[in-house]
């Protein structure tokens, strides 16, 4: 029954998963951008990030047609609820990306104080959240989705190694301070980034069962 | 920091609930031999509108109509349980029918005013309880068409036919006249599923304007309807023996966005059937 | 192109040609049998016209039968007589008539109920004069004397069974929802029936009577052995010698309905068999008479109840 329906709601899920790939790349590539150097790269990033954008507010225009023409009730009303906050949240991971690629541009003509290893590891763990967190919530897999959000803790420890290193050189040397302050910006992007993943993770537990709970982002009690 | 947001943001205040008006208890209705109501259980609570829906021939008028003994009016038709008005069982053989229904007035799906004017269709209730004084029956009537809103569109044509004017305002005419008996609690049998959508807006407007001083049951088969209207929802549906049978009764808010029976959740997502 | 158009398609005009003669055909057969039909009512009134035209005059409305050979004579006593006779018969089947109806229409199912319809249906097929035999037995012979009252009795169950069908379909055609709003509002049901239904189906229920009316107006035998006839019947002269002698209201009416009573049916047939022509033409201006009346009644009827109806409709 409600076929056209159906059909709506799984574009726009393809839709989203769409989006989130897009972010995934932009993620990942204004990192290796500035790994390497690669400023093209950076500026390819920023122009994505219209593309982004407008894709955000095509799923959001998507939603409220099907609000207003399919009269959603109980659980596709919440999906719908949540495909409006998770697009919101994908938009914003992919200003994170540009916000990356602004600094790769700013720092072009300096040398990086130190080969980049750990960014691009906290940049390829959040990606990897992100991925799995997106497929739970298309397929709305609740276990998944409740187990990613603990998964932060490397995140967060990995930012707070970069955070210590980074304070180190410019203890050394204050005249690095600048490119400190730009390296340290782009890894609370990333930690940041994380943080969402957890938000995607409650809204998939609050599509299938209509609790909104704040997911635990650590496994350790503090 | 982080607050644990335990309870849902969507679960109503259960403070807001108001005394219980009508108790259904263990109700079944029988016509003859078969069983078409079985085991309904709720409670409609004073001043507030209660919807019930569910898809079609699984007793919901059947239900509405044990409430003021409509039921009688069927032959063969035969009521097993209790229905509590304010405590008192109107299903008794020793209640007065004739005051259980001034209690307990009726809207019917159609309108159907009387073939007399205006004024005597509202003015009916009211002669039949032996008031015939001509300023007292005038009173009753301007006071009733105002809290039905139609007063300002017929004052000037009290002595018209009830007939003559619109489907619209058929209905709030019919809405007069069981209110000039002063009853208690209304029902009503899909009031607007006869009218226009403009004239169905103005009607659900007015149920909100009338539950301050009624309690209202609505039976509607107009799933947003039920929606926009109600404060409590009952889902009934029917069984494999087509006996209908209640299965969730919560506030509306509930039922339409984390209702806790999958039939429920079918239905008023449209994947019934 | 479908098959339906492509068949559709051939032989347009042609066929075309064909349906509109086809029509034309129908259209007229169906004008010719109108006409047909119509030829005998024209005719008949047509005929009563001129023939009774000619003897009608003011005299014959007010005055009494005089004596042949003396002008002047009307047919007043049988005016009266038969006003007498069908109000008698109207105030006599009304009220069973429509309570009947009540009953049948409510619970046709009940051993009453079904009863009550079939005697309708059998009442409706007795002949008058079977009717006019069992008044003159249980009036006229108890009493000793004809009468108008006895009269009334016999067109009374003339006019029953009309009265009682008509009136049943009529409360069948209100429609259900009435009854149940005054239900509903707490109306007992013969509050429901008197003051609801009742007034819906009223138009209904006075064309009822009216049929029966004139069916019963132009009944000729039951009267015979009922009323007998009484060319000396004047309600005029009733009512002033009642209140000379200062007789009561309803001794003054007992006198009026227990008197044999003329009437126009009678009238005619009387006058129709006499070998005088001038009671023939009489015979024929009371024909006259008799159709007007009718037409008079089926017409005011008519008006009556379109005001009605207009009204309520708004």
């Amino acid at each position: 029954m409600r076929k056209t329906f159906e059909t709506e709601i799984q574009q726009l899920k393809d839709e989203m998963l769409l989006l989130g790939s897009m972010v995934e790349q932009q993620i990942l590539g204004s990192v290796e951008a500035l790994k390497k150097r690669d400023t093209d790269a950076s500026r390819r990033v920023q122009e994505t990030d219209l593309q982004v954008n407008a894709r955000r507010y095509a799923i959001e225009e998507q939603v409220m047609i099907v609000i207003a023409t399919q009269q959603p009730m109980a659980h596709d009303l919440r999906l719908l609820a949540s495909i409006l906050e998770v697009s919101g949240e994908l938009e914003r991971m992919g200003d994170y990306a540009k916000g990356i690629a602004t600094v790769s541009i700013r720092m072009a003509d300096q040398p990086l104080l130190k080969p980049l290893i750990d960014i691009p590891r906290m940049a390829e763990k959040g990606v990897d959240m992100l991925h799995r967190a997106l497929t739970a919530f298309t397929i709305e897999d609740v276990e998944t989705a409740r187990s990613i959000p603990a998964e932060d803790d490397e995140v967060d420890e990995l930012y707070i190694q970069i955070y210590n290193e980074l304070m180190m050189f410019v203890i050394q040397d204050p005249k690095t301070i600048e490119r400190a302050n730009w390296l340290l910006w782009v890894a609370h992007n990333l930690e940041r980034l994380a943080d969402r993943v957890s938000n995607i993770c409650e809204r998939t537990v609050f599509t299938a069962t209509g609790e909104m709970k704040e997911l635990e982002q650590t496994k350790i009690k503090r | 920091m982080k607050m644990e947001i335990s309870e849902s943001v969507f679960q109503a205040a259960e403070a807001g609930e108001s005394p219980a008006k009508v108790e259904v208890k263990n109700l079944a209705v029988y016509y003859g031999k078969f069983r078409a109501l079985k085991d309904i259980n709720l409670t409609v609570h004073e001043n507030r509108i209660t919807a019930i829906i569910g898809p079609s021939g699984c007793g919901k008028s059947t239900l509405l109509r044990s409430f003021n003994r409509m039921n009688d009016l069927t032959p063969g038709c035969s009521m097993v349980g209790e229905v509590r008005l304010d405590g008192e069982n109107v299903l008794l053989s020793s209640m007065d029918v004739v005051s259980v229904r001034r209690r307990v007035g009726m809207v019917f799906q159609r309108p159907n005013p009387f073939p007399k004017s205006i004024f005597d269709n509202v003015a009916y209730g009211p002669r039949l309880y032996g008031i015939h004084h001509k300023s007292d029956l005038e009173a009753i009537v301007e006071n009733s068409l105002k809290a039905s809103a139609l007063w300002n569109e017929v004052k000037d044509k009290l002595n018209q036919s009830g007939l003559s004017i619109s489907g619209g305002q058929q209905q709030r005419l019919c809405i007069a006249r069981a209110l000039a008996v002063e009853p208690e609690v209304i029902l009503m049998d899909e009031p607007a599923s006869a009218l226009d959508p403009i004239s169905t807006l103005k009607i659900e407007e007015l149920m909100q304007e009338l539950k301050k001083d009624y309690t209202i049951v609505i039976v509607t088969h107009n799933m947003q309807q039920a929606a926009r209207v109600s404060d409590y929802t009952a889902m009934m549906m029917i069984d494999d023996a087509r006996a209908g049978h209640l299965i969730e009764f919560d506030h509306t808010n509930t039922i339409f966005t984390r209702p806790k029976d999958k039939r429920t959740e079918d239905y008023v997502t449209g994947r019934f059937g | 192109m479908s098959l339906f158009s492509e068949l559709m398609d051939r032989n347009r005009v042609k066929r075309a040609r064909q349906r509109k003669a086809a029509n034309a055909v129908m259209l007229s057969l169906t004008g010719l049998l109108t006409a047909l039909a119509l030829v005998p009512l024209f005719w008949i009134i047509g005929y009563v016209i001129i023939q009774g035209g000619k003897n009608i005059n003011l005299d014959f409305f007010i005055n009494l039968p005089r004596p042949l050979g003396i002008s002047g004579g009307g047919v007043l006593s049988a005016i009266e007589g038969t006003l007498v006779v069908t109000l008698l018969a109207a105030v006599f089947a009304i009220p069973p008539g429509v309570l009947a109806a009540f009953y049948a229409a409510r619970s046709p199912n009940t051993p009453l109920g079904v009863a009550l319809r079939f005697s309708t249906d059998v009442l409706a097929g007795v002949p008058s004069i079977v009717v006019g035999l069992f008044a003159y037995t249980l009036l006229v012979v108890p009493m000793k004397h004809y009468s108008g009252l006895a009269g009334g009795a016999a067109l009374a169950v003339l006019m029953l069974p009309t009265i009682i069908r008509t009136t049943e379909e009529m409360l069948k055609l209100v429609p259900a929802s009435l009854r149940e709003a005054s239900l509903g509002l707490g109306a007992p049901e013969w509050k429901t029936s008197l003051r609801v239904l009742l007034p819906a189906a009223s138009s209904g229920i006075i064309t009822g009577f009216l049929l029966a009316l004139a069916r019963a107006v132009g009944e000729t035998a039951p009267l015979l052995m009922t009323a007998l006839g009484n060319e000396r019947f004047d309600i005029g002269q009733i009512i002033t010698s009642g209140v000379q002698s200062h007789l009561s209201v309803f001794q003054i009416i007992g006198h009026i309905i227990n008197a044999p009573v003329d009437s126009l049916p009678l009238t005619l047939w009387k006058y129709a068999q006499q070998p005088y022509p001038e009671r023939v033409a009489q015979a024929w201006a009371v024909a006259l008479v008799l159709m007007l009346f009718v037409l008079i009644v089926n017409v005011s009827a008519r008006v009556w109840i379109q005001s009605r109806t207009r009204r309520m409709k708004g």
